[in-house]
């Protein structure tokens, strides 16, 4: 497959960036997305020129660091997949892609198509954690009973890999579905549940903080949603956060 | 914090927009249900009926309690509508070169904004043709006695009037379905969005939510959108 390419370019946080054509040629249907942009660093680096900074880690879809907007949509056309999942095979012979960063004021740019998504860690750290007496006769967790139903819905929010395409993905720029997946997570299990007014207002508190837009419930979030984080946490969220606030 | 919480955070703003938003889905019905009259055969009995009602809506205690709180609830949507908005556009201060939101989502729920704009530029207009004629002694040299012996003011008369007018009355009646156009899609998503927004989410009364949501959207405004039409093509010429 012969490509275009059209690919954001930003030296560093400061600089202003501009969109640069690239053109790269033999790459096979069966390369994930990363492979792809891997033959193109290699091209430009074999020519003195810098290569294109991408966020990538396991490209086993699991970790959450590979970012791309592909062709206006985050992770590229495919369903249920993160961009190092993504097959050249999704693409055809000459087609022209665009490659972006995932785009909000809290995803600042620091170069070229990486972005700085510490508002996520700071959400997380606001309140996305239990708190266990670790003195040394901590209780078993498996000592408290957990019906399957919970546990399941719990473990499927907990599947969220914070990568950020809910964010990119919305018209808003709101970040409700990964705050909602990591409030979830621990609200539906009995041990999550005695923290969970303070989790909740904290969480939300500091996604108001982060510059995050307001969810208007397009839908968008969960259709990109790599893991098919479901709007069912939104609504949990919605619900958790009202009763915390009025008490 | 909790207080504060329920009126700043981003959530209290979602909260205020869909109860507001889904008081006025029922004040929609209420007003329907009043303007079917309007479909009665020209007659006396007709005018009558139209204008004693016009007059309750306007005098009755609980009803004038409810029609502040409908005012109230216009405002507040729109004010807190347009707090969101750009607060929203602020969240994404440099856009993308290529976006496709179509893939994703639809249509209505990303432009509530615009359409709820059409429909506020709708409502000023609207009240303006009828509610303020009724209220600032616009109708005063109209009085006349009912049947039932009750001294009403003929909104009824400038209401056929207006949509039977040989130069705009047709216009007019273009401008309404427009803007019961723009109703139709905005509740399109409002409805459903509503429930949504307070928490109201279950897999098994999804489905029903929204098909509700569709049906409202769709009947409600058509409805309404019917009357002035049936008044210039249909009515009997008064």
């Amino acid at each position: 497959m012969n490509l275009t390419l059209k690919i954001w370019r930003q030296k560093n946080a400061e600089a202003k960036g501009k969109m640069t054509t690239y053109q790269v040629s033999d790459i096979s249907t069966d390369m994930s997305f990363l492979e792809m942009m891997d033959v193109l660093n290699e091209q430009l680096i074999a020519k003195g020129e810098e290569p294109v900074a991408f966020d990538h880690d396991c490209r086993e879809g699991i970790c959450g660091s590979c970012n791309l907007q592909i062709n206006g949509e985050p992770h590229g056309p495919d369903r249920g997949v993160t961009t190092c999942q993504l097959h050249m095979r999704k693409f055809k012979d000459g087609d022209t892609i665009v490659i972006e960063p995932f785009r909000a004021k809290a995803f600042p740019v620091i170069k070229d198509l990486v972005v700085d998504r510490t508002s996520f860690d700071r959400i997380q750290q606001a309140g996305g954690y239990i708190s266990v007496n670790t003195s040394g006769n901590t209780q078993d967790a498996n000592s408290i009973p957990v019906d399957k139903e919970s546990a399941d819905m719990s473990f499927y929010a907990a599947t969220c890999i914070g990568c950020g395409a809910c964010v990119a993905a919305c018209k808003n720029a709101s970040a409700m579905l990964f705050t909602s997946a990591k409030v979830s997570q621990f609200s539906l299990l009995p041990q999550g549940e005695v923290e969970a007014d303070r989790r909740v207002l904290a969480m939300v508190e500091q996604m108001d903080k982060e510059g995050f837009g307001n969810c208007t419930n397009t839908g968008a979030c969960e259709i990109e949603c790599p893991k098919g984080i479901s709007l069912e946490n939104i609504a949990r969220m919605n619900r958790d956060y009202l009763k915390a606030s009025v008490k | 914090m909790a207080k504060s919480a329920l009126l700043k955070s981003s959530l209290a703003k979602k909260y205020w927009m869909a109860f507001t938003g889904l008081f006025l889905c029922l004040f929609l019905v209420g007003h329907l249900f009043g303007n079917l009259q309007l479909l009665l055969p020209v007659s006396e009995m007709a005018k009558d009926q139209f204008n004693e009602y016009a007059l309750f809506m306007t005098t009755n205690p609980a009803v004038k309690v409810l029609s502040y709180v409908t005012y109230i609830s216009i405002i507040f949507h729109a004010i807190d509508g347009l707090l969101l908005t750009i607060h929203n556009r602020k969240a994404r201060p440099q856009g993308y070169v290529n976006f496709k939101p179509s893939t994703n989502s639809k249509w209505s729920s990303r432009n509530m904004g615009i359409l709820g704009t059409v429909i506020l530029a709708f409502i000023v207009i609207h009240m303006s043709m009828f509610w303020a004629e009724m209220k600032f002694g616009g109708l005063d040299d109209t009085l006349y006695t009912t049947a039932n012996g009750e001294e009403v003011k003929d909104l009824y008369t400038l209401t056929i009037k207006t949509f039977q007018d040989a130069q705009y009355g047709l216009l007019w009646a273009i401008a309404y379905g427009v803007a019961m156009l723009a109703i139709g899609f905005h509740l399109s998503h409002g409805f459903a969005s509503g429930f949504q927004s307070l928490g109201v989410n279950h897999p098994k009364y999804n489905g029903f939510i929204r098909k509700t949501g569709y049906a409202f959207a769709v009947l409600v405004p058509l409805a309404f959108a019917v009357i002035p039409f049936y008044i210039h093509f249909v009515l009997e010429k008064i």
